[in-house]
């Protein structure tokens, strides 16, 4: 069964083929404009689930291509071959009423294909499905929400939002991060193409699922399973860090948010306005009053480089935008538009912008 | 058109079953089955009009990565509308109700349905859900996705989630009269002589369609009613917040699901049949094998309903049997395709319109099936679910599969549902511009797919662009496709030339009848004699 054992660097011409054919279609270099971040093709997978999900698909489309080429074939062959002539004269065609040889060979055949196909991804699938969780692994809680994603890193003790921070695998010592997947309201599902594959997050059901990334970069991904209007922008970003950059990340993270001795007049007056309006009741800064759970965490609000689940940039004009008329940026999303003067906005952001 | 030689101009019948009787009376009160097939006939296109303007404004908004012409929420509801009316109005009555209504009288020698009555009933059973569905609609949409998924369809859409899932409860049992009717129809009215192994191959996928009707439709209709009273009264059956499971759900809707597929493809397998055996004048290759895949796609079909389910955490191994099942439900579509294909060898290949939509059906259908192939093996389908790529496979199936057979299966029996002839070259083209339309808009989607474009996207990465214009082109190529035949049969229906009782030189009950048929159909009942698509003997086979 040696065949059955994915080895890309075994199937590269065939993923060199099919890399070339579609990155003219994908424009796979290019990510969104101002973002040095990368595709979402499978075709350069990064993760050990992905590795074995793109080899998998490499066999199965061997094997349907195949089919494919000989029915097809065979039906264009009858087809011209036997065409009505123009000189038909209506006679009708010696009459063949079937033959059990024939019937028997393309049952059975069809038969042992998909034993085969069913074996080889059952075996994969199993593999990815029941792996064991090492006790090096990091684990994150992915809470989602109608459209963003909570991440708890319950291991150090602090709530972040919309960027997930992750420490590189290196596959002859993995360090794999596993994730358990959880739902506050309706149905998502998690899914970041060139790590693993999907699962869905499902209110009362937790699932889990684990990537283990080859290279520190960025990874793209979006929610799988509609949930509701602004389910397109409800999108994924997965930091690979060395080991050394995740710690330090983890160690910024756990500090607490600015007291106001340490931010200017606006600023100071921004917080008051923050912990005195309908903010708090869904946004939490920590070490403030502020501790609502049903929009993102803002404790660290400017270490992320985008707002609105991954929707635009976090520049300041981008903040203020979307506090000021959210449906601008992500129409339907739950964010309410904030009734105050147009000073109170500059104040609020300001505040926001001290969130490091 | 090549026929087989006429000499003499062949005449519509003095009396038939359209001039019967004049007036909206004799149309909106009739019992007769072919009648009411044209009822269904004018419902139906209708639905699919409105279901096709819905695409066609779906894939031009996806021109522009941001969406060109409208807000998320309205692209949302309009894929939801799209799936429901395709699904609950276009093709599952489709065929069925249509050609079926029509057909299986006359194929087995009958005189009507077994219960005709009924069968108007269920016409207007369904007008009434359609009136109810498309009121949802207009008065602003549900925005849930046609699966309907909970709890976001029963505690988080604004839509009118209500009056929507009432239409579809309705539609259900007019589904449930169809196939309850054509059952006993099929087992009490045939002709004597007509036994089930000479049957037409139409008859045993209607007969297969109509037992998923009966048995698949009414899970739906309680699911419906569990979603009403979890929306309306607040009964927790769904939402875990009221103490329901939203699993469970998925359960009931893919049992149904799954089933409601091969509703949908069923007819048109049996319509194939008919197609190649008129369209190369020869039997059916391997008849049985062809008439028990169907009874075997119909059992299958209600085992595999977790195939849908493989990211939601279901046990593995339970992964694993839905797995093998699903490519268990590929065996029997396999050795339909081979025995159609072993039907064309040596045969007498016509290159009119039915046969041009069956060469066109099974390479797309090919296509299709083998795509599920990717998406019955569980490690290829957590990367591929929920995908363009599933979009374009079961389109490859509903479309390049069901509605060119309905399409094949019109052109075939137009000259006998009216007695006229429809322009010949203007079908072919229209054929190959549906068939060439269709590949450009749906081919391009599964490379969307492997590529990572979610399905239910109002705005997606600007990458996906030059895929998606491409896929908005092909579908504006087919709309151009579907609209030919809506102009060239309205005109055929008035000023086309005569056609005579069998202008296909094609075996079966149904060419031994005048064009437009009798409001009886037989004069004398039919006594059965040989068996289906007699080809290669002299004469029909009419006692």
């Amino acid at each position: 069964m040696r065949f059955l054992k994915f080895d890309n660097s075994k199937a590269g011409w065939a993923l060199q083929i099919l890399v070339v054919l579609a990155s003219p279609l994908s424009g796979a270099s290019a990510g969104p404009p101002g973002d040095p971040s990368t595709s979402t093709s499978i075709f350069r997978p990064a993760s050990t689930p992905a590795d074995s999900i793109l080899g998998l698909s490499l066999f199965v489309f061997a094997i349907t291509g195949t089919i494919f080429l000989i029915v097809a074939g065979l039906l264009i062959y009858s087809a011209v071959k036997f065409r009505r002539r123009r000189n038909d004269d209506g006679r009708e065609p010696a009459q063949i009423y079937g033959s059990n040889q024939l019937e028997l060979a393309w049952t059975v055949i069809p038969v042992l294909i998909v034993v085969v196909l069913f074996l080889t991804a059952a075996r994969v699938i199993h593999a990815i499905q029941d792996a064991r969780k090492p006790a090096n692994a990091t684990e994150v809680t992915v809470v989602g929400h109608q459209f963003w994603w909570e991440y708890r890193y319950s291991q150090f003790d602090f709530v972040t939002a919309n960027e997930l921070h992750v420490p590189v695998s290196d596959p002859k010592d993995p360090s794999p991060t596993f994730l358990t997947l959880l739902s506050a309201d309706t149905d998502h599902s998690f899914w970041v193409p060139r790590l693993a594959g999907k699962t869905d997050l499902i209110p009362n059901h937790p699932n889990t699922t684990w990537i283990d990334p080859h290279e520190a970069g960025l990874y793209l991904g979006q929610c799988a399973q509609y949930c509701g209007t602004q389910h397109a922008k409800m999108l994924l970003r997965v930091y690979v860090q060395t080991r050394a950059d995740f710690d330090s990340w983890v160690k910024a993270q756990q500090q607490s948010s600015p007291v106001n001795a340490q931010m200017d007049q606006e600023a100071a007056e921004g917080k008051r306005i923050f912990e005195g309006t309908a903010c708090i009741n869904c946004h939490a800064v920590r070490g403030t009053v502020a501790n609502g759970r049903f929009g993102p965490d803002l404790t660290h609000l400017m270490s992320r480089d985008t707002i609105a689940a991954g929707a635009v940039p976090n520049t300041p004009a981008n903040l203020r935008l979307w506090i000021q008329t959210p449906d601008a940026i992500k129409p339907g999303s739950l964010m309410p538009a904030m009734n105050l003067s147009d000073e109170d906005f500059d104040r609020l952001a300001a505040y926001l912008l001290t969130l490091h | 058109m090549s026929t087989v030689a006429v000499e003499v101009t062949p005449t519509l019948p003095e009396v038939h079953y359209l001039n019967a009787d004049y007036g909206w009376r004799s149309w909106l009160f009739t019992t007769d089955h072919k009648r009411i097939a044209w009822l269904y006939l004018f419902a139906i296109t209708g639905f699919f009009a409105v279901g096709g303007l819905m695409a066609t404004l779906m894939r031009l908004n996806l021109v522009e990565p941001q969406g060109a012409l409208m807000e998320p929420a309205s692209y949302n509801k309009l894929f939801t509308a799209h799936g429901l009316i395709m699904i609950f109005f276009f093709l599952a009555p489709s065929i069925p109700t249509v050609l079926g209504n029509f057909l299986i009288p006359i194929m087995i020698g009958a005189r009507d349905v077994a219960f005709p009555k009924l069968n108007l009933l269920s016409w207007y059973i369904f007008m009434l859900a359609g009136s109810v569905f498309m009121l949802a609609v207009i008065r602003g949409g549900v925005d849930t996705g046609w699966t309907l998924y909970t709890p976001l369809s029963t505690t988080y859409a604004n839509g009118h989630v209500l009056s929507a899932a009432v239409g579809i409860f309705i539609s259900g049992f007019s589904s449930i009269l169809t196939g309850l009717n054509f059952m006993v129809t099929i087992h009490k009215m045939r002709a004597p002589g007509m036994t089930w192994f000479r049957l037409p191959l139409f008859i045993w996928s209607l007969y297969a369609t109509s037992v998923i009707f009966v048995l698949a439709m009414p899970v739906i209709a309680i699911t419906l009613a569990l979603i009403a009273l979890e929306r309306v009264f607040h009964v927790g059956i769904f939402d875990p917040a009221l103490g329901g499971d939203p699993i469970l759900f998925q359960h009931l809707f893919w049992f149904f699901g799954h089933p409601e597929v091969y509703i949908l493809i069923l007819p048109s397998m049996g319509v194939i049949s008919e197609l190649v055996a008129a369209g190369c004048r020869k039997r059916v290759f391997g008849y049985s094998f062809v008439a028990f895949s169907s009874v075997a796609i119909a059992a299958i079909s209600f085992m595999v309903w977790g195939l849908h389910m493989f990211l939601t955490g279901q046990s593995v191994y339970a992964g694993f049997v839905f797995s093998a099942l699903s490519f268990a439900v590929a065996i029997p579509s396999a050795i339909k395709v081979f025995n159609w294909t072993a039907t064309m060898h040596k045969a007498s290949v016509s290159y009119d319109a039915p046969m041009l939509y069956a060469i066109g059906f099974i390479g797309l259908f090919t296509i299709g099936g083998l795509t599920g192939l990717f998406l019955a093996s569980l490690g290829t389908d957590v990367h591929l679910h929920d995908t363009y790529f599933v979009v374009a496979h079961f389109h490859y199936v509903m479309v390049g599969g069901a509605i060119m057979g309905y399409l094949g299966g019109l052109h075939l029996w137009w000259p006998k549902m009216t007695g006229k002839l429809y322009p010949e070259a203007w079908a072919r083209f229209a054929c190959l511009l549906v068939f060439a339309g269709f590949n450009l808009t749906f081919g391009p989607q599964f490379i969307l797919g492997y590529l990572g474009m979610p399905r239910r996207y109002a705005v997606y990465p600007p990458e996906f662009q030059v895929l998606n214009v491409m896929s908005s082109a092909g579908a504006s190529i087919l709309a151009v496709g579907y609209f030919i035949p809506l102009v060239y049969f309205t005109w055929s229906a008035f000023k086309g030339p005569v056609a005579g009782p069998n202008p296909w030189g094609a075996k079966g009950l149904e060419w031994t009848i005048p064009s437009p048929p009798p409001t009886n159909n037989f004069d004398v009942t039919p006594i059965v004699t040989q068996e289906a698509y007699a080809y290669g003997h002299e004469e029909a086979h009419v006692g």
